[in-house]
């Protein structure tokens, strides 16, 4: 790739399978789906009850998308300002075109400083860019501090969520996991949660205090301080981002905020859409070096993959002001049923379905060019998205892109619409086709002596595989009108 | 007032007693309802699917056809969606018809200002509002106001209701799988219900929910909140 062309988004946000195929898989696990049913019911009741806490939550929900708008607006510029501030603060700032040249810096960091393990906060973006795996094949083990991504990777598994990356699991499974997989697990360990977690505990404890190297994301990055900032519950964060010397965090230029002040509104907005709490336990802000306090090695890791491809999407460009906070993976019907893996993305659920294809292009993969198709538009995520992501409009928007880009293959979908807009396109030939489709009709109906049928071709049999499908018989509409008035 | 009923395809062909059922509640409040025959489709079937140029054609033919009324009626909360929200930015000449474009419930009670429609239902009825009048259209109560005023209607909740039923135009057959996950789940809530009828805005979903039910061999009837609103007292 030459050095001027706009980067492509490359890790884990694509895969073989188109996402029907992969739904179908995720669909015949019968245990997968009570278990994403329970645990997204529960977060999404608690969302709902703390944000009718709050009299001016639309008024936030529309602070938040103006800022993100006026982040990407000025990207280039804030992202100078960012890292002027965190350099001059002692920081020390590495720009990073995509996935693969992100995990180079960051190994040439970490092999810099001697260290073959890692802890590592939970990070989206070191998740995307497959930096695990990455360190691993330098000979560099990370371990995963945040509980649920413990799970997953003890479990040799990939997240299925954003915020709870385990959620496909219950607690008899962990209690699996942890007693076959964690080295240190207790005798007799119960599927308690309090034991579970205990366990857990005191396994990342050691690796806390062995480590001297730390890996994290960040949620925020204050452009005009070069502060950076992580939210979270458990407090594994705060451990990794101050016992050791080297902290190397990995961001994506989509992260900045202008100013310290509008963190106000993001630290409302994120913890009540993420895990339903008024206020996260630890939230964690450095800024630079202190000297004689905390990591005295801080590297910033700004990581485009993708994105300045979706910024230049005028529909698109809005799937960049995700926070990250899942409300929209826990409202939705569609990945209540299918579970994260069947999008085939680290980003799964509706925002993934707009975010992963953008990424890395819609046509640059069978699940890429399927994910705007994974959603009935009903609209939930959009009502939930703390900063105003209209998800429905982008869905719509990238099937054109993929219809668009197709249009030099054949397609019996395209014959058949291109064939239904010049019926529709005129009254005569809308009428004619409607007695047809009557008159066609009518002897399966004499012949089943019923207004439905249970089996019907493709296209059609993906209806009746389901469902009974109704028969056009009797009198249209415009006929009766015509008869009657 | 001008009222023109805008049918939509799905009713036209298969579901001409819910048009009939619209005609008959206007005149009976004593409106003259026409039905201008050079209508066709919304096009929203395209548009979502992602073959916009297809979709502009209808899109402008319905504009041609009804931008001369005063207002125009549907009985499908996603058509009228389709004309309100997305023909603006198809064709900045069709906001003005797509202001002007309503919804049964919200022609009824925002415009005409009527819940007793004078309509009577001897049944235990449900009801599940269609996602794109809840959260495109935001109906909020409106159908439910239209039928708690049916005499002897008996109206019941809906656990879940606000959920999706799964149908979503082409994704009921491009993901069925997912879709006939979504639509097993409503079927159950709708049969833990005493109703005999489940009411909705939208005979497309309708379709999809009574084709679940009827293959789980369930008594529950399907039907158009219009068709219930129009029977006489």
């Amino acid at each position: 790739m030459s050095t001027s062309s706009v980067p492509t988004g490359r890790g884990r946000l694509a895969g073989p399978l188109p996402f029907p195929d992969a739904a179908r898989r995720q669909l015949a696990d019968a245990q997968l789906r009570v278990n994403l049913r329970r645990a997204t019911h529960t977060i999404r009741d608690k969302r709902a009850r703390v944000v009718a806490e709050l009299p001016d939550w639309e008024q936030l929900r529309l602070a938040g998308s103006a800022i993100k708008a006026d982040v990407l607006a000025r990207l280039p510029e804030l992202l100078v300002q960012f890292e002027d501030a965190a350099t001059r603060a002692g920081a020390t700032v590495h720009w990073a075109r995509d996935a693969t040249e992100a995990c180079d810096v960051v190994t040439r960091l970490v092999r810099q400083t001697g260290a073959d393990e890692v802890v590592k906060v939970k990070s989206m973006a070191t998740q995307e860019i497959e930096l695990n795996e990455a360190l691993e094949r330098a000979g560099i083990h990370a371990t995963e501090t945040d509980l649920a991504e413990l799970i997953v990777q003890l479990a040799d598994d990939e997240p299925s969520h954003i915020l709870v990356p385990a959620i496909h699991y219950n607690r008899h499974q962990i209690r699996e996991i942890f007693a076959g997989r964690m080295g240190d697990a207790p005798a007799g360990l119960t599927d308690d949660p309090r034991a579970l977690a205990e366990a857990a505990r005191l396994h990342l404890r050691r690796k806390f205090l062995s480590s001297t190297v730390a890996i994290s994301g960040a949620n925020f990055a204050v452009a005009d301080t070069g502060t950076l900032v992580v939210v979270e519950s458990e407090g594994n964060g705060r451990m990794c981002l101050t016992l050791p010397q080297t902290l190397i965090s990995v961001v994506g230029v989509e992260k900045l905020v202008p100013t310290f002040g509008d963190l106000e509104v993001f630290l409302q907005l994120l913890p009540r859409s993420s895990t339903g709490e008024r206020m996260n336990p630890y939230t964690s802000m450095w800024t630079g070096v202190t000297p004689g306090d905390g990591p005295q090695n801080v590297h910033i890791v700004l990581v485009d993959n993708g994105r300045s491809a979706v910024l230049a999407d005028e529909v698109g460009r809005q799937a960049l002001h995700c926070i990250r906070c899942s409300a929209c993976l826990n409202v939705c019907p569609v990945y209540e049923r299918v579970g994260g893996h069947a999008y085939e993305s680290v980003y799964p659920g509706p925002i993934g379905a707009i975010l992963s294809p953008q990424l890395t292009g819609v046509t640059a993969s069978p699940s890429a060019s399927t994910l705007p198709w994974a959603s009935s538009l009903c609209g939930a995520c959009y009502d939930v998205c703390p900063v105003r992501i209209n998800i429905p409009e982008v869905l719509v928007h990238l099937r054109q892109s993929v219809v668009d880009a197709h249009r030099d293959r054949p397609s019996p979908e395209r014959t058949a619409m291109q064939a239904l807009s010049w019926v529709m396109g005129d009254r005569r030939r809308y009428a004619r086709a409607l007695r047809a489709a009557r008159r066609g009709s009518a002897p399966l109906a004499a012949a089943l002596r019923r207004r439905t049928v249970r089996r019907l071709p493709p296209p059609l049999s993906g209806w009746t595989a389901y469902r009974d499908a109704p028969l056009p018989v009797g009198e249209s509409f415009r006929d009766w009108w015509r008869r009657t008035r | 007032m001008r009222i023109a009923l805008f049918i939509t395809c799905v009713n036209d062909l298969l579901y001409p007693e819910t048009g009939k059922a619209v005609v008959r509640i206007l005149e009976r409040l004593g409106h003259k309802v026409e039905f201008p025959d050079s209508q066709t489709c919304c096009g929203q079937m395209h548009a979502n699917s992602g073959y916009r140029a297809e979709a502009l054609p209808l899109v402008r033919g319905f504009v041609e056809t009804f931008d001369r009324y005063d207002a125009v009626v549907a009985p499908s909360g996603s058509c009228v969606a389709m004309v309100r929200e997305s023909y603006p930015r198809f064709v900045p000449a069709a906001a003005g018809v797509a202001s002007r474009t309503y919804e049964l419930s919200e022609l009824l009670v925002d415009v005409l200002g009527v819940t007793d429609v004078g309509a009577a239902f001897p049944h235990v009825v449900t009801y599940h509002p269609t996602c794109h009048g809840l959260r495109v259209l935001r109906l909020g109560d409106k159908p439910l106001r239209l039928l708690r005023a049916v005499a002897d209607l008996e109206l019941v909740g809906l656990a879940g209701a606000e959920e999706c039923c799964g149908f979503g135009g082409t994704f009921a057959m491009k993901n069925a799988g997912v879709s006939g996950a979504m639509l097993d789940d409503k079927c159950t809530a709708i049969e833990q219900t005493d109703a005999d009828v489940i009411a909705a805005a939208d005979n497309s979903c309708l379709a999809h929910i009574g084709g679940g039910l009827s293959r789980r061999g369930s008594p529950i009837r399907v039907m158009h909140y219009a068709e219930i609103l129009g029977g006489a007292s």
